[in-house]
């Protein structure tokens, strides 16, 4: 009964979405208000329905209930609580229905906090919203629909990939698809201001926001995902430039870029169009990131021959909504462009904020490229090929050298023409420390001839350097009095000191992946009981191993005491996981964590001799990855509670209504 | 039909974990042919995984080929002889630094291109605006009769956009 009730709910919202695509488009373009209101009620009960329709397959789930097809073939009565909910997205079918939860959600949020947008653009955004739900609900129940009953029903369920069982894979869909539905409110503000003809620094205000918030959850999710693939892949990598990861990635990446022509469009009136386009290609990614992950084209080019419908579907929703909205694009940005707007000497913060948009914007090219190549490839008849990692350390890599240097310098120019020699000046100490430090660090890991190194270290030196000098100068530090300077650290806006954070950030996650690829230390030995082995300052003792028991799994956990100059520091317990419902293995890592380092165990498999092997890892800095990654996220938390984001949301004058809106609405 | 989709996402799932590959008894006594057997092995792709080397893969095969250049390696060959080998056995596919080619010019070149097609774009536009940014375009014939209707015909509060 209660799946039904989640499949009708869906079905409602279908239909609540159709109209809310249509309805509220024409009435802005025929001025009608009353009908223009009625895309509020409808994102709301829109959002109701499809929260419905989740409840109702959590509740699936939650009870085990295996007549429904999709909790069969994706949970089990064993699986603790916490799996069997996170299971519901955990699926094809379920992630889809957690898209859709979120879409609406934010499209609620739109329609209900949004009193102060003006009329027809609320309208505009609400009805672009809407047919983005409208083509994911019906994808979802012509050709993914999870509330599909099984009869008669299994006794029991097949259980979840015990991969997925676990915390940091649990939550990362729901940030990710935070992050990318989050872009979709940037790209309905996008195609609204395309339909409007008119892009203003109030428009990119409503933009900022949004698109602050899904970069912000789009970098934890990325971030969660990378932390999995460390402590569960068991090897101590954080990043394979796997496609599944670089599908994530690209949004990310032109995201980023979004974020930073935003704010020129806000501050400047400048890149108007780029920020368009942008705010298009950032969801368009997410979009294809969603769909190909989903799919499995990505696997190989076969799975999607293998079930043509959803394929066929999803080309053709991604050729509307990507293709619909460039045509738009190409046909309505001309207009956009304002005769003298924003001019700016190619050295200021808006040459600074191009070049960051430029590289950004290459960097997701190629990893587009280096992703979809082999397929494309293949496609046409080209023969196979592999791009891995080798590929994208020499193309990516390179272009994010100048990116990071330009980091710490860009918010030190000033608008419009900036003081390079200025800027030269007051870096002088700061490149003076950023060189120190990198000798320093290869000098310490003995490693002297890694150039690389050091630079990746001195990148990330540098760009935390100018985060805080650019801090020290705006409060005049150490040149004013204490108390002087505490008081205009206390009045800088906070917009400001979220950028500051998110670009030390920057640096601490280029400090944390430079030192752990390149001064890692690995041992692999075969170990018996009492005995030891030395990985880099610590001494590795293999007490015993034995076997246990958790919920669904047994395993072989082995004790290894950890002891650093003879003092003992930790006790690591490394397991081997066997999942009878699932028939699958896991290694589970363990992992020393210090401010400096992580020593990182990982159980092997046994020899005929009673010994095991053992690989442990030191790696360097590691933990600043993850670190630094939340603290990008607290950047963009601290930058979204500036007030000119709560008060100063600002209303367009009724006189800057674009005329197609009523006279008198605003 | 879905029963091998399903098999296929499971295969492509399955094939995730187990990085951690290389065993005790394969590493080689001297530590820099092992460090050069490691540089080798991390791009060379394990041909029945999912995007992973042979260096952290623990299929069957991607072991046997692991052995198969430590043992070029033992027996004296170049790191590029290694890798000719493997690739005269099993094509382009086993490698993950794909060869540049006709094939793949777009693939090695088109990061580069893009970035100074884009950059060579960026300066031409900055240098127009310096050159030449004072004018804006004259109004054309159809905007002038908008500016000559908005003036004569609007009310004055139109006039007052930010």
């Amino acid at each position: 009964m209660i799946p039904e009730l989640g499949h009708y709910a869906l079905v409602l919202a279908l239909l609540v979405a159709a109209y809310q695509s249509l309805a509220p488009l024409v009435a802005a373009a025929r001025g009608h208000a009353a009908v223009m209101e009625t895309a509020v009620p409808a994102a709301q009960s829109q959002f109701i329905l499809v929260a419905t329709a989740f409840a109702a397959l959590t509740y699936a789930y939650v009870t085990s209930d295996f007549s429904v097809a999709n909790v069969a073939q994706n949970s089990h009565s064993a699986k603790p609580l916490l799996y069997k909910i996170t299971g519901v997205w955990g699926n094809h079918e379920g992630s889809l229905l957690l898209w859709a939860l979120i879409l609406t959600l934010f499209g609620a949020a739109v329609a209900t906090f949004g009193a102060n947008l003006p009329p027809a653009l609320k309208a505009r955004v609400l009805a672009v919203q809407g047919m983005i739900g409208a083509g994911f609900l019906a994808f979802m129940l012509f050709t993914s629909n999870p509330f599909l009953r099984l009869d008669p029903a299994p006794p029991d369920g097949r259980g979840l990939n015990p991969l997925l069982q676990d915390p940091g894979l649990a939550f990362h869909p729901p940030f990710l698809y935070l992050g990318y539905v989050g872009f979709s409110m940037a790209f309905s503000f996008a195609v609204a201001a395309l339909i409007e003809g008119r892009v203003d620094a109030a428009w990119a205000r409503w933009v900022r926001p949004w698109t602050l918030a899904a970069w912000g959850f789009l970098t934890v999710g990325i971030g969660l995902g990378s932390w999995w693939a460390y402590y569960e892949l068991g090897w101590g990598g954080f990043w394979f430039w796997d496609p599944v990861e670089n599908a994530s990635f690209m949004p990310w990446l032109v995201g980023t870029a979004l974020l930073h022509s935003a704010v020129v469009v806000e501050k400047r009136d400048a890149l108007k169009s780029w920020t368009i386009l942008l705010a298009i290609l950032t969801f368009g990614l997410s979009l294809i990131g969603t769909f190909l992950v989903r799919s499995g084209v990505l696997t190989s080019v076969h799975a999607f021959a293998v079930d043509p419908e959803r394929g066929i579907f999803i080309l053709g929703l991604l050729l509307l909504a990507i293709g619909g909205s460039l045509v738009l694009y190409a046909w309505r940005a001309p207009a956009l462009r304002a005769a003298g707007a924003g001019l700016f000497k190619p050295v200021s913060r808006e040459g600074a904020m191009v070049l960051n948009n430029l590289l950004l914007s290459v960097a997701a090219a190629t990893v587009f490229l280096g992703t979809l190549y082999p397929l494309f490839l293949d496609m046409i008849g080209g023969g196979k090929i592999s791009v891995g990692a080798p590929y994208f350390n020499s193309t990516f890599v390179p272009l994010m050298v100048p990116l990071l240097a330009a980091v710490a310098v860009g918010p030190m120019l000033a608008w419009k023409r900036g003081d390079l020699e200025g800027v030269a000046a007051r870096m002088r100490i700061a490149f003076l420390v950023t060189v120190a430090v990198a000798l320093l660090a290869v000098g310490l890991a003995g490693d002297w001839t890694n150039a690389l190194a050091g630079l990746g270290i001195g990148l990330g030196v540098w760009a935390i350097a100018g985060a805080l000098v650019e801090w020290a100068g705006r409060i005049q530090l150490f040149r004013a009095p204490l108390a002087d300077s505490l008081r205009r650290a206390a009045g800088l806006p906070r917009s400001f000191y979220g950028m500051s954070i998110a670009h030390a950030a920057l640096g601490v996650v280029v400090l944390g992946i430079t030192a752990s690829s390149a001064w890692q230390t690995e041992v692999i030995k075969v170990v018996r009981a009492g005995e030891s082995i030395q990985v880099a300052s610590y001494t590795l003792r293999l007490s015993d191993v034995r076997e246990a028991r958790g919920p669904n799994y047994v395993s072989q956990l082995a004790r290894i005491d950890v002891a650093r100059g003879g003092q003992p520091v930790a006790v690591l317990e490394p397991e081997k996981r066997r999942y009878p419902v699932e028939g699958n293995n896991t290694t589970e890592a363990a992992i020393y964590t210090t401010w400096f380092a992580d020593l990182y165990v990982v159980l092997g498999d046994p020899d005929e001799k009673g010994g095991w092997v053992i690989r442990a890892y030191h790696n360097p800095l590691v933990p600043w990855i993850w670190g630094g990654a939340v603290l990008m996220f607290v950047g963009g938390l601290v930058s979204l509670s500036d007030r000119r984001h709560r008060v100063g949301a600002p209303r367009r004058s009724a006189a800057a209504e674009p005329a197609t809106a009523p006279s008198g609405t605003a | 039909m879905m029963r091998r989709l399903a098999l296929a996402l499971m295969l492509a799932l399955a094939a995730l974990p187990a990085r951690a590959a290389v065993s005790p008894d394969e590493i080689l006594a001297d530590p820099t042919l092992e460090a050069r057997a490691r540089g080798i092995t991390k791009q060379l792709r394990c041909l029945v995984c999912q995007n992973q080397s042979i260096d952290d893969s623990n299929a069957p095969l991607a072991r046997d080929l692991r052995i198969l250049v430590r043992e070029r390696l033992k027996a004296g060959d170049g790191d590029s002889a290694v890798i000719a080998f493997v690739v005269a056995r099993y094509g382009d596919f086993v490698l993950l630094r794909p060869p540049v080619k006709a094939t793949t010019w777009l693939l090695w070149f088109g990061p580069a291109l893009l970035f100074l097609g884009a950059a060579i774009f960026l300066w031409l536009r900055a240098r127009r605006r310096m050159t030449a940014p004072v004018a804006p375009a004259p109004l054309d014939a159809d905007e002038q009769k908008k500016l000559d209707a908005l003036m004569g015909g609007e009310s004055p509060r139109r006039r007052g956009s930010p």
